[in-house]
């Protein structure tokens, strides 16, 4: 039996196209030794819940600019969890107002990191949640 | 639970955490694996390699959105990239170029890095062919890492290989080196669009004209006629109407614009003629027996391994390998021993 590997999907849903950050991310979790699926600009919820599930990832990580957060992070977890992955981490990472955060949580978003967050904790969050 | 039954029954979440369970070669995968293999053999494996930023993954984007327009084949794609030799992590970004296929549910793409392997492709990448041939899946694209010039295995695995290139890589000596365009059954010179194509479309056709000589003679000349060559009169022999020359298979060149979908429908029609050259030539047959063939040699070669390890206690393994170390017994003298006993 070989080592398993963590699979984080990262994606960016919506129409902000500034990826700077999900790149920045994804590079780090790459240098962590995690396998990063990286999908790019633009994506619908469907579009990120079936590369989830053809990926068959232990994390996704949604990095959402554009304050659509409480649109878009219900959708995407009632995909998830319609296609039998309940199982999967979801983080977001960007733009969250405080007094949204509690809601997130409450959806089942296990964490959510902010501007100047650092990679190392995101790392350390991963790790812990997919143990 | 087994995985195997909703797998073969269409299930795409357990297709999903069988691929999984084979890729970390756990002991389900392994005998998902074995319950699998005897519903394999159907699909066409179709090899995209070429170097990193010719446009593969655009192309297999192109390719696989052509097979299902036309003909509503099921497509699975194996994206592979490379994992780092220092971390082990990976950036696996092919389905950035594949966003067209993202809700087809015809399709299925999975991403892969290599583990380590360093033959373009992943060790199991064969494993992966295998659990999608039994699925259903008609076409299985394998997508190779960004190759250099000798990330040749995907050759080993596919039925038909396309070769990507793209304008400005490389000048005639490139394309007479041995390795990657050796293996191509079809060329591709994709960003058509760019200056410089029509070098590389020069040089490649160039190579194939070495490796294909007879095809160059014109049919006024075929049939017997005396040319003088070098001082030497020589004859020209009939290549047109020799029984070999159906047999073999000369790579045709295709110029395509990945990104605008253009030059895809041509390049699928070669696609389809080889395919129809290898059954009508035996090769199908005989790429199935070397593929399964170096299958059963690299099982067989591990089992041997592992076995040898678990009848040889590792204190005296350690000692040899003291030995080898104080350049008492050469490595190749050493495996005599452990395996002999004795050194002859």
């Amino acid at each position: 039996m070989k080592e398993q590997k963590i699979r984080v999907l990262v994606a960016k849903p919506g129409l902000d196209g500034h990826d700077r950050g999900a790149k920045v991310v994804a590079r780090a979790l790459r240098d962590a030794g995690m396998e990063v699926i990286y999908t790019g600009l633009r994506q619908t919820p469907e579009m990120i819940a079936e590369a989830a599930l053809q990926e068959d990832v232990d994390v996704v990580g949604l990095s959402i600019l554009s304050g659509a957060h409480m649109a878009l992070a219900p959708r995407i977890m009632a995909l998830l969890k319609a296609n039998g992955q309940e199982k999967v981490r979801v983080f977001i990472g960007g733009i969250v107002p405080d007094e949204d955060m509690p809601r997130l949580k409450e959806m089942g978003i296990t964490g959510i990191f902010g501007p100047g967050a650092s990679t190392d904790d995101i790392i350390k969050d991963i790790r812990e949640a997919v143990k | 639970m087994s995985l195997t039954t909703p797998v073969l029954e269409g299930n795409r979440l357990a297709l999903a955490r069988l691929l999984t369970q084979v890729e970390n070669d756990s002991l389900e995968g392994r005998a998902a694996l074995v319950e699998l293999f005897p519903h394999t053999g159907r699909a066409h494996l179709l090899g995209v390699t070429g170097a990193p930023g010719t446009g593969k993954s655009s192309l297999v984007n192109q390719l696989a959105l052509h097979y299902r327009k036309t003909e509503n084949k099921k497509i699975a794609i194996i994206a592979v990239d490379p994992s780092s030799p220092f971390t082990g992590g990976a950036v696996l970004g092919d389905r950035v170029r594949m966003r067209d296929l993202f809700c087809d549910n015809g399709v299925f793409i999975r991403s892969m890095a290599t583990r380590g392997s360093l033959g373009g492709i992943a060790q199991t990448t064969g494993s992966f062919v295998q659990v999608f041939d039994a699925a259903g899946y008609d076409v299985i694209i394998i997508e190779t890492v960004g190759a250099g010039q000798s990330e040749v295995d995907v050759a080993r695995l596919a039925h038909t290989t396309i070769v990507v290139e793209a304008p400005g890589l490389g000048d005639d000596i490139q394309a007479i080196k041995a390795g990657i365009l050796e293996i191509a059954d079809v060329l591709v010179i994709n960003k058509a669009d760019r200056p410089g194509v029509e070098i590389t479309e020069r040089a490649l056709r160039t190579t194939l004209e070495l490796a294909h000589p007879t095809k160059r003679i014109s049919p006024a000349l075929a049939g017997g006629a005396k040319v003088r060559h070098h001082g030497q009169t020589m004859t020209i022999e009939d290549s047109s109407s020799a029984p070999i020359d159906s047999a073999i298979w000369i790579p045709p060149i295709h110029k395509t614009v990945a990104t605008e979908g253009k030059g895809i429908s041509e390049l699928a029609e070669s696609i389809a003629k080889h395919v129809a050259h290898l059954r009508l030539s035996g090769d199908w047959a005989s790429r199935e027996r070397d593929r399964l063939g170096s299958e059963l040699e690299a099982a067989l070669r591990e089992e041997l391994v592992i076995r040898f390890h678990r009848d040889i206690s590792k204190k005296a393994y350690d000692e040899v390998i003291e030995k080898v170390m104080s350049r008492d017994l050469s490595p190749s003298e050493a495996v005599k021993y452990l395996l002999n006993g004795r050194l002859k």
